[in-house]
């Protein structure tokens, strides 16, 4: 607790402030999940701010060590509840790649699609709930009525609205049903008409450019400096995707659809415009997928897999890029039937701890900003 | 001079338990029926949002599920405001004392829905050390809707049920004292007496 004085105007040698410890959290209508920030205030402005995370563990990691490769999927999705296919393909792939497995040409095309569909369930979540916590209730009806679109496809595919659990080691659970890639092409189709809605209710709205801009910039050296990654690493022009740098899945033969969205400005209004624009990228690339995927001829859509599945004995990195940012498993086996350690690296977790950098000299006012800015899934911070 | 009256002697009477009188009978049965009705289809809900849960959540309460048409209203600004508290979500034991203390916070006649695996028993965290088993454990649920994560549907139906048991509620036998006014007169216990030829 240290006391300040305030040196402007009369009696500016009198009026002592001291310092507020503001506890915000965990459940807290701005931080949309159970994440704790303890701010230090002086007045209205932060002077420090740290994260206190840990209210959302759940030992996902030591689970990890009693459950067999099969069953590691049904939890890693679970983690980062908004990209429940991406979390899963991390998996399965470090799990292939320890195994040698080839995957078939048509499970790689349908995954990368999926990938695809769920990074724009994923954003317009964020899109909806960004300009709620910052005061507009509308576009989140918006979002939704989206999501719902593409969620029904989804549905239909895999049976989960969220956790879809449709990726197997070696492949997917099962083909793409007839009519399917009809259905996406107009789900895909529908989001992105509605989607110039969204932009026209949120991105030329005065009052959410005036809280957004110029508020919370992230400079690039604290991205490289805390390991922040995804949407919002781009939006400080970091231009670092790995669908591009280091393709995995389709990614390498999609490279004329793929564009890398990047912002140099790195405020929330540049994070935010990020977003928007990465998903009319993923529909581009869901259409690329679609069409693709009508090319290829009919064929097996997973390998066959022992009863007993056990990787070999070795340790591999398979990381991707998640909606959110990087997701890494770093998988150590011993040749048993479940890993020996399967580390987990989730993009919310570097991207959160930004914020001890970013909210000291804000005012509360923008703490909501800056922190829904950040686009984290606190199940993603705590794994 | 001594102004302080000299003690009176006070015994203690057994006072009738309160009674509302001879109509209480019958007035009762119409008039718990309008105020069951009204608090059926008034339910400010308290979102205790933990985790993927939560987003199914949100999604009822969104235009194409829609749970306000049931009378559930999702503005209730905290926990002090609320009628309903839905516990979407894995319950860690470091969360847990948050949930006790904001369920502790809302007034009564106060309800909670258990939504998903996770709130219900722990899930697919069966095993895990840092996850509470269910948040029944620590606070009193009402309906459980299972699921991992549950359809909305679910939620709605899981709110048509509990809204069933708050019609035919009688909140007179569920806050009914506990002990009748007159055991507040009553004197102090007498100790035992001791058994002969105790030493002591």
């Amino acid at each position: 607790m240290t006391a300040r004085t305030v040196g402007v105007g009369i009696g500016a040698d009198q009026l002592d402030t001291t310092d507020m410890v503001l506890n915000i959290g965990p459940q807290h209508p701005s931080t949309h999940g159970v994440l704790r920030l303890r701010l230090v205030l002086d007045g209205e402005r932060i002077v420090s701010a740290e994260p206190i995370v840990g209210y959302m563990h759940r030992g996902a990691e030591k689970l990890f060590e009693v459950r067999d490769y099969r069953q590691i999927v049904m939890l890693a999705n679970r983690h980062d509840w908004l990209s429940a296919f991406a979390n899963e393909l991390g998996v399965v792939l470090a799990v292939e790649r320890m195994l040698g497995m080839e995957v078939p040409q048509r499970a790689v095309w349908a995954r990368t699609l999926l990938a695809e569909l769920n990074r724009v369930l994923n954003h317009l979540m964020f899109l909806g709930s960004y300009p709620l916590e910052l005061g507009a209730i509308t576009p989140i009806f918006h979002a939704f009525r989206e999501r719902e679109e593409i969620q029904a496809v989804m549905e239909e595919i895999s049976g989960g609205r969220m956790h879809f659990m449709f990726n197997r080691v070696g492949g997917l659970k099962e083909d793409l049903p007839a009519g399917w890639i009809g259905r996406v092409r107009h789900a895909v189709a529908t989001v992105r008409t509605r989607l110039s809605g969204l932009d026209d209710l949120v991105s030329g709205n005065e009052i959410f450019r005036a809280r957004t801009r110029g508020v919370g910039v992230l400079t690039p050296a604290l991205v490289a400096a805390y390991g922040v990654s995804g949407p919002i690493a781009r939006a400080s022009g970091v231009d670092f995707d790995l669908r591009r740098d280091e393709p995995y899945l389709a990614y390498g033969e999609l490279a004329d659809v793929l564009r890398v969205v990047t912002r140099e400005e790195g405020d929330c209004l540049a994070r935010f415009e990020c977003l928007l624009e990465q998903v009319h990228v993923s529909l581009d690339l869901a259409d690329a997928c679609c069409d693709r995927l009508d090319e290829l001829p009919q064929g097996p859509v997973n390998l066959r897999l022992p009863k007993v599945l056990k990787a070999p004995e070795g340790h591999t990195y398979a990381w991707t890029e998640n909606p959110l940012g990087l997701n890494g498993y770093y998988l150590v086996s011993r040749g048993e039937k479940t890993p020996w350690r399967l580390k987990l690296r989730s993009a919310s977790y570097n991207n959160v701890q930004v914020l001890t950098e970013l909210l000291p000299g804000c005012l509360i006012a923008d703490m909501v900003a800056i922190l829904g800015s950040l686009f984290f899934v606190v199940g993603d911070i705590d794994k | 001079m001594d102004l302080t009256p000299a003690p009176v002697e006070r015994t203690p009477v057994d006072l009738p338990p309160p009674r509302l009188g001879v109509l209480s009978r019958l007035a009762p049965d119409p008039v718990r029926l309008v105020l069951n009705w009204g608090r059926r289809y008034s339910l400010w809900v308290f979102n205790f949002g933990l985790a993927c849960c939560a987003i199914e959540f949100i999604a009822s309460s969104m235009a194409k599920h829609d749970f306000i048409r049931l009378g559930v209203i999702p503005f209730a600004p905290g926990p002090r405001q609320a009628d309903l508290m839905v516990v979407s979500g894995t319950v860690s034991d470091k969360m847990a004392p948050a949930i006790k203390r904001l369920y502790e916070q809302m007034p009564e006649p106060k309800y909670v829905i258990s939504f998903g695996s996770c709130a219900n028993c722990g899930g697919p965290y069966w095993d895990s050390y840092c996850v509470t088993k269910g948040v029944d454990q620590i606070v009193p649920v009402d309906v459980y809707v299972p699921g991992c994560p549950p359809r909305p549907e679910a939620l709605l139906q899981g709110i048509l049920k509990l809204q069933e048991r708050i019609a035919v509620e009688n909140p007179a036998a569920r806050y009914a004292r506990k002990l009748p006014a007159a055991a507040l007169g009553r004197p102090l216990v007498a100790p035992p007496t001791p058994p002969a030829g105790d030493a002591r």
